[in-house]
């Protein structure tokens, strides 16, 4: 990302990250709300500097507080949901898919 | 302002008592039931504590308890109690809407695992609570629906982002309530409601069916008037379930049995770092004073120091961000609640997001995809989940020498609606006691310890290691009895 674009002096984060990250997330911010957020994530992060200062080299990072891995079951068939219970909660649907928008011919 | 609270007038029975009256058959599940919706009907149009109240459900749940009843059978260790159900825990054909725009009218096609053990132990859902938009928040002012207002005082908030379900209990609408829990949520609002209110360890309450907000720190848990009907919905709710794949491989542990053991010799430690500088005097002062109560009923009390908490705050807002980015990718206006019309998928799924997430849900997907982005993973997202194992190994520590620690649930008493709203990390700073025990994955309780200068209530918590509950519940049973008293 272009570390250099619309941040205020000393802030981790400006208009244009802001503007790219909602990009990513699907959202569209106009120009106030652009603005707004960018000020307050940029407090956010700068609370967050704290932890950006502490030396953590051969800290083992901790994803989960749960040290599960590959829970298996055994191999029998269960109990589906319903499909046209399910496809009932759907914005549209139709022969038995969920229905969208054309996907291909979209900008990139 | 103040509803004229016939709780404290007239108080209603607790869930233990009422389920024994409805199995001994000298009280009728419907008679129960009717009690608490006429509580409804004479305040909640006030507090708002509810999305929904299910009301013709709940007589034919009560009607069923009550057959059971007639015919001999047990219905269950809460035969004809009602409760009330946070709005992100999944009711089959009962709209749940994650006090979000984005699911608005959506009725899920299964219960959640909770939801389904709450109806085999014989409970009534009373209806659905409101909260924080996907649990984000500290006062449930961030909820499609409006804000929940506390029962104590009309003019402050219920805290949050269980709110609904705290003010629920609170205002005598329903005598248990089912919350979630990811950095406070429920034990925040339980201390500016002044009822109980208990985060399980990590995994031994099933996750299924819970709306996904953070997935590696949420966690469900009740809210009682008395930790007797908390420990009860513990047992109920608890316990492995093949449908999470983080559930624990084991039963709640037995807690109900424990309650009378008293604290004599367990050994309490009063958090230093949670005690002094953003704590304010009047709570601090009663955490000092339920200290001593414990003391004088037996337990060793002494200051230990758990200096990584303090990092707590700046790790939770980047590790729960993250995954919140995650999980909320997927209302994307394909597979359920609303869509917003537009040419194609893509432009389709962010029409749809922006108009169906609200600010504080916006604000969090952004931070946290900004976490987990190239080139600001290693700083913001790996620290964070670095300094996530120093807290727990300091929480080992401070574990080695005590059995539980002792700090305030909450900062302040109830504040204000507004008073945090324009500024996010003010309102973030609410969670600042709580944070730690979900980064840790450990259980917490807040028990109600008297009032603030204010006169509304303070919540003590009681924190334990992982599976520490039996030894949580003694010290908020003796809390809970000298709470009165000092």
């Amino acid at each position: 990302m272009d570390d250099s674009g619309n941040r205020a002096p000393g802030s981790r984060i400006g208009t244009e990250e802001v503007a790219k990250v909602a990009a990513l997330a699907r959202l569209r911010l106009g120009d106030d709300e652009l603005e707004r957020f960018t000020h307050q994530l940029a407090d956010i992060l700068d609370h967050a500097a704290d932890i950006e200062a502490l030396d953590l080299d051969g800290v083992e990072p901790m994803a989960h507080p749960v040290r599960v891995v590959n829970v298996l079951r055994d191999d029998t068939p269960g109990e589906p949901l319903d499909r046209a219970e399910v496809l009932a909660q759907a914005p549209a649907a139709e022969d038995g898919q969920f229905r969208v928008p054309p996907v291909l011919g979209e900008a990139p | 302002m103040t509803v004229e609270r016939a709780l404290a007038d007239v108080p209603l029975a607790s869930a233990s008592a009422t389920a024994s009256e409805v199995r001994s058959g000298s009280r009728s599940a419907a008679d129960v039931l009717e009690e608490r919706l006429e509580r409804i009907g004479a305040d909640e149009e006030r507090v708002h504590a509810f999305n929904l109240v299910t009301a013709d459900g709940a007589r034919a749940q009560a009607a069923a308890v009550d057959a059971l009843v007639a015919s001999g059978d047990d219905p269950g260790p809460l035969a004809g109690v009602p409760v009330a159900v946070k709005d992100n825990l999944c009711t089959r054909g009962v709209a749940t809407t994650c006090s979000s725009r984005i699911l608005a009218g959506w009725e899920p096609p299964y219960d959640a695992t909770v939801v389904s053990r709450l109806q085999r132990a014989g409970a009534v859902l009373v209806g659905k609570t409101n909260l924080d938009e996907f649990a984000m928040g500290s006062s449930t002012e961030h909820s499609a629906t409006g804000p929940t207002r506390n029962p104590h005082d009309l003019s402050r908030v219920p805290g949050g982002s269980s709110g609904g379900s705290a003010a629920a209990v609170a205002a005598g609408f329903a005598p248990l309530a089912l919350g979630s829990d990811t950095g406070g949520s429920i034990r925040q609002p339980a201390a500016l409601c002044g009822v109980v209110g208990v985060k399980p360890t990590y995994g031994l309450v099933s996750r299924l069916g819970l709306v996904a907000f953070g997935s590696s720190l949420d966690q469900v848990g009740p809210f009682a008037t008395t930790v007797a009907d908390a420990a009860l919905l513990c047992e109920v709710i608890g316990g492995h379930d093949p449908g999470d794949s983080t559930s624990l491989p084991q039963e709640f542990p037995s807690v109900v049995e424990h309650l009378d053991d008293g604290v004599d010799g367990l050994r309490v430690g009063l958090v230093t770092e949670m005690m002094g500088e953003g704590i304010a005097e009047d709570v601090a002062a009663r955490v000092r004073v339920a200290a001593e109560a414990l003391a004088a009923a037996g337990a060793t009390v002494e200051e230990v120091s758990v200096p990584a908490v303090s990092f707590g705050l700046s790790a939770y807002y980047l590790v729960a961000p993250a995954e919140a980015s995650s999980n909320l990718a997927r209302y994307d206006g394909v597979r359920y609640g609303v869509r917003v019309d537009a040419p194609t998928a893509g432009e389709m799924m962010e029409a749809t997001r922006t108009a169906g997430f609200g600010d504080e849900v916006k604000r969090r997907i952004m931070l946290g995809t900004y976490a987990l982005s190239a080139g600001y993973y290693d700083a913001f997202y790996g620290k964070a989940l670095r300094v996530r194992t120093l807290i727990r190994a300091d929480f080992d520590a401070a574990y080695e020498r005590f059995d539980v620690l002792l700090s305030p649930t909450s900062p302040t008493t109830a504040f204000a609606f507004g008073d945090k709203t324009a500024d996010p990390l003010q309102m973030y700073l609410n969670d600042v006691c709580t944070i730690p025990t979900n980064l840790a994955g450990h259980p917490a309780a807040s028990v109600p310890f008297g009032v603030g200068a204010d006169g509304l209530p303070v919540g003590v918590q009681v924190m334990a290691p992982a599976l520490g509950e039996v030894a949580m519940f003694r010290v908020a049973a003796v809390l809970e009895a000298s709470a009165g008293a000092s």
